[in-house]
């Protein structure tokens, strides 16, 4: 099936050279460009043309290009990801586009997530995050047989749901609060699911949460936007036992 | 002659690891303190590897391009892991994975390595299960399998279709809890540029700070690679796109051999190709072919009536398609090996047969299952893959066959490692798919990610022990040494160099032209006239891309296409190997096919008079030509015999 082709489109994207300047938006004219074509590709197609000229090409994250490592991370036509559900950046084509439409990119805002260059951020609070207690707490070798701990199929399914989040930070750019809780619940929120989690439940949920709040994300107040923004469809009711997590450890304390 | 010591145990197969284990050093906790050691990688190598060595307490320094260790190109893999645990009761054992991937890798590989690989396997699983990995459960919570191609038994791990995440998460928790402890510092979004050798052996890196280029040297008693592999060679492959083959290059030129690059693994279950935008390919699971069939019409004039978009598959009878295949090996059909399928779907577009508008793609069709099983089956089975596939290509496979072609995916050859996963340089180790070590000329399903950890959690914290203990006497590396000042100024120069030559094409542009010439004579079919041919036109390509190849931006900031420069400055050379390898071994074995080599019926055929050996060859210096040493491989436990799959 031959892909239509986009004759002319404008992208309106946001230029910052380095964490200090101000930082603006430029708009750039891309023409020929496949419906077929990723909207990555078409960046690519951008930024050789902007070689061309003897211009600075736009920098922004990915690797992928799968949909899994989390890298890519744009905020386009106010959508983190774009205009598509259920979607990273570099699974997005040009298909969701009209020819002659202006397409506006933007990095991830939140202040937990400063700006490096252009499209890219740092989202090291993210493993910061983890670090604080992210894990089950073992170490290489002397662990039991794997069926010797039964799981009920359920409650695997459950907590890889909970796991499939992959720390691209969506969640983050779209709440208005720029609450990292939906990140945090994923991780929280597989372990409470599986007996190896169980031992440390209180002490994780306390440190991941203290951590979340140290590092400068807002609260959560229940808007539900990260789950509509979340590639991986990570739902908010992993929240709901963050807090169960988190209250029971408090109560305890 | 081989003057290649691999340094394999003595003893009975199944008794040569734990012999080994029993005799090689071990370092005492106090003096486990005063070591440090660099990772250079956080894939499932680098992870678990980071994250063993942080918990037996050296001082541990990790290393990753992307902004988080996470991100790994290990994170991609979808299907599975091998494990021998027999939990099928359908008479798996290590035996039977070792045998399984001796033969599978074309009896190109290293007996005692591989069978310490199976055994090492079952460990692996129970590592993941406690870390809280997600694996597939049954009803009865116990461990779920399933089985991939070219095996008989069902002995694969998986968690969903995200194996690979999955795993991932686990070492990178363990990795997390090391960096929350202190034994492990990371540096992520660095970019390792060099390895220092001094007095002969590996006593640190220097490395480029990729936000703000800032060059940096760290120091260490040891140096360990896990850096992934060179499919990017070219350009495009399923690997993500900043996977390299850097930082094993810049080993080959500090003296560490490079082995069997010409050994690549093809998948032949990719999204084909389309126009001349495309940046990256995609894969669609192996598994897809356990119910879809493959064709290509019989008429040439129906291909090209496809091709123009006259008709869809559709419209094209049962009687007129060419299941060839099914045709050409009724005993496996659908389910041959990797590279067998694959080198069956170029010939039938070679010949004309192609069915997309660029003649390279041949469908995958779950018509005939939907019809047998119900669609509702094949949903359940595969409605990720369905999903994710119409979201690239806007076609709905339940309704029109998937069109794939094949794609490089693996990189079988890789860094020279000994039986203690140390390079032909002393303190220098290369672990996971860096290495070349288990899976000779061709990979099987769910093994990569088995190797990554068994090298990692299992292998390398013991042998590199054995190494460190005599390392104990050593003070902290110091990196005002003269070997880190020109290591650094070899650094700083290339990317000077890069930058100072301000010419008239960006760095993809001859990525591209690479990637042509890579697939056309060093790809899924290989001939002496066009290797020599790719030799000379790297050769070529490399001079215009020193002299003409434009970079923007600035050398102290944030620089994605300085990075890419260095990387294909390497992917250049280490083309040049590829061929070079590849014209040396003249004969057809897993993904390495030789025109000259093959059965009357075209099939590839194996020498083992002439190709049982692993190249391993050794830097001379800038623009010389290479020195290739041989390791003679010697089986005493199997015997070999010719793949076939009719
Ligand atoms: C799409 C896909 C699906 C796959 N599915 C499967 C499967 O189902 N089962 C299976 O067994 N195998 C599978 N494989 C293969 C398997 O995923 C890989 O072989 C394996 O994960 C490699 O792991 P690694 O740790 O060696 O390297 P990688 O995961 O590639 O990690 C490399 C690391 O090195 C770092 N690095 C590289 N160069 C430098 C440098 N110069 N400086 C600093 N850091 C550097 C990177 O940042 C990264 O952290 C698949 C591969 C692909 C592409
Ligand atoms: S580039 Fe990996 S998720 Fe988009």
């Amino acid at each position: 099936m031959a892909d239509k082709i986009l004759k002319k489109i404008y992208v309106k994207v946001w230029r910052q050279n380095n964490p200090s300047d101000k930082g603006r938006f430029e708009t750039y004219e891309v023409e020929n460009i496949s419906q077929g074509s990723s909207f990555l590709e078409m960046i690519d197609i951008l930024n050789d043309q902007l070689i061309r000229e003897g211009k600075d090409p736009i920098a922004f994250d990915h690797d992928c290009r799968e949909g899994i490592c989390g890298m890519c991370s744009m905020y386009i036509n106010g959508h983190a990801h774009g205009p598509d559900s259920e979607i990273t950046t570099c699974q997005l084509h040009m298909r969701k586009f009209e020819d002659g439409e202006t397409i506006t990119v933007e990095p991830w805002r939140a202040g937990a997530f400063p700006v490096i260059k252009d499209l890219i951020v740092d989202r090291v609070a993210f493993d910061k995050i983890q670090q604080a207690g992210g894990y089950v707490s073992v170490n290489t070798g002397g662990v039991p047989d794997g069926n010797t701990i039964p799981i009920a199929q359920v409650d695997a399914e459950e907590a890889m749901d909970a796991a499939a989040c992959i720390g691209c930070g969506a969640c983050v750019a779209t709440c208005k609060n720029s609450s990292a809780m939906l990140f945090v619940a994923a991780k929280v929120s597989q372990f409470a699911k599986l007996p190896q989690g169980k031992v440390e439940a209180k002490r994780r949920a306390k440190a991941m949460v203290a951590k979340m709040d140290e590092l400068g994300f807002g609260g959560c107040t229940n808007t539900g936007a990260c789950e509509l923004a979340c590639p991986k469809n990570i739902s908010i009711s992993h929240i709901a036992r963050l807090n169960r997590e988190y209250l029971k450890a408090k109560f305890s304390d | 002659m081989s003057n290649i010591d691999s340094k394999i145990p003595e003893g009975p197969l199944a008794e040569k690891w734990s012999r080994h284990k029993a005799a090689i050093r071990v370092v005492s906790p106090a003096n486990k303190r005063k070591l440090d050691i660099i990772v250079v990688g956080t894939g499932l190598a680098g992870a678990s590897a980071a994250a063993s060595l942080g918990e037996l307490g050296y001082n541990v320094k990790a290393f990753c391009y992307q902004d988080s260790p996470r991100r790994a190109h290990s994170i991609a893999a979808q299907g599975g892991i091998n494990a021998a645990k027999n939990y099928q009761n359908d008479n798996d054992s290590v035996y039977r994975l070792f045998y399984d991937t001796i033969k599978g890798g074309d009896y190109r590989s290293r007996e005692a390595n591989v069978h310490r690989l199976a055994e090492v396997s079952p460990n692996i699983i129970d590592q993941c299960v406690a870390q809280g990995v997600p694996f597939a459960r049954e009803y009865g919570g116990n461990l779920a399998n399933r089985s991939f191609g070219g095996v008989l038994v069902s002995r694969t791990f998986y968690a969903r279709g995200q194996t690979g995440q999955q795993l991932l998460l686990g070492a990178y928790s363990a990795l997390n809890r090391q960096i929350d402890a202190g034994s492990v510092e990371i540096f992520a979004r660095h970019e390792m540029l060099d390895v220092v050798v001094i007095d002969g052996k590996a006593r640190g890196i220097v490395a480029r700070d990729l936000t703000n280029g800032e060059v940096k040297r760290f120091g260490a008693h040891a140096v360990v690679l896990a850096t992934g592999g060179y499919g990017n060679v070219f350009f495009l492959s399923t690997n993500a796109m900043g996977c390299n083959g850097s930082a094993a290059w810049q080993a080959y030129k500090r003296g560490a051999y490079f082995s069997n690059p010409c050994y690549v693994q093809i998948h032949p279950t990719c999204i084909p190709v389309h126009g001349s935008q495309q940046s990256k390919l995609t894969l669609m699971s192996e598994s897809l072919r356990n119910d879809g069939r493959v064709w290509v019409p019989k008429k040439k004039e129906d291909a090209e009536r496809l091709r123009k978009g006259e008709i869809s598959a559709n419209d094209i009878k049962d009687e007129d398609r060419d299941f060839y295949l099914e045709r050409r090996y009724p005993s496996y059909g659908n389910l041959v090996p990797r590279d067998v399928a694959s080198r069956a779907a170029k010939e039938r577009c070679d010949a004309g047969f192609g069915v997309n508008a660029e003649g390279k793609a041949v469908f995958l069709d779950f018509k005939y299952a939907i019809e047998r099983l119900g669609r509702d089956t094949i949903e359940k089975r595969y409605g990720n893959l369905f999903q994710m596939y119409e979201k690239i290509t806007d076609v709905n496979p339940y309704e029109n066959p998937m069109q794939i072609y094949p794609a490089i995916h693996y990189a079988m050859g890789g860094t020279w490692v000994d039986y203690n996963l140390m390079t032909s340089v002393p303190g220098l180790y290369s672990i996971g798919e860096a290495n070349f070590s288990d899976h000779g000329a061709n990979r099987l399903g769910a093994s990569a990610l088995m190797q990554g950890l068994a090298d990692g959690y299992f292998i390398l914290p013991y042998t590199i022990g054995d190494y460190l203990a005599g390392e104990i006497m050593v003070p902290k590396i110091d990196t005002n040494a003269p070997e880190f000042e020109e290591a650094e100024k070899n650094v700083t120069g290339r990317l000077e160099k890069l930058y100072n030559i301000k010419g008239d094409q960006p760095v993809d542009y001859f990525h591209k032209k690479l990637g042509h010439i890579m697939w056309e004579y060093v790809g899924m079919s290989r001939n002496e006239e066009g290797l020599k041919k790719a030799i000379e036109e790297i050769a070529e390509l490399k001079k215009e891309f020193w002299s003409n190849v434009r970079i923007p931006g600035e050398m102290n900031n944030i620089n994605p296409e300085l990075e890419k420069a260095g990387r294909l400055a390497d992917f250049i050379d280490i083309g040049d190997l590829m061929a070079r390898d590849a014209l040396n071994r003249n004969e057809s074995c897993g993904g390495h096919f030789r025109e000259e080599s093959v059965t009357e019926d075209g099939e590839a055929k194996r020498n083992d008079e002439i190709g049982c050996y692993a190249s391993a060859w050794e830097f001379q210096g800038e623009d010389k030509e290479p020195v290739m040493h041989r390791e003679e491989l010697v089986f005493e436990n199997v015997k070999l015999t010719q793949r076939s799959y009719k």
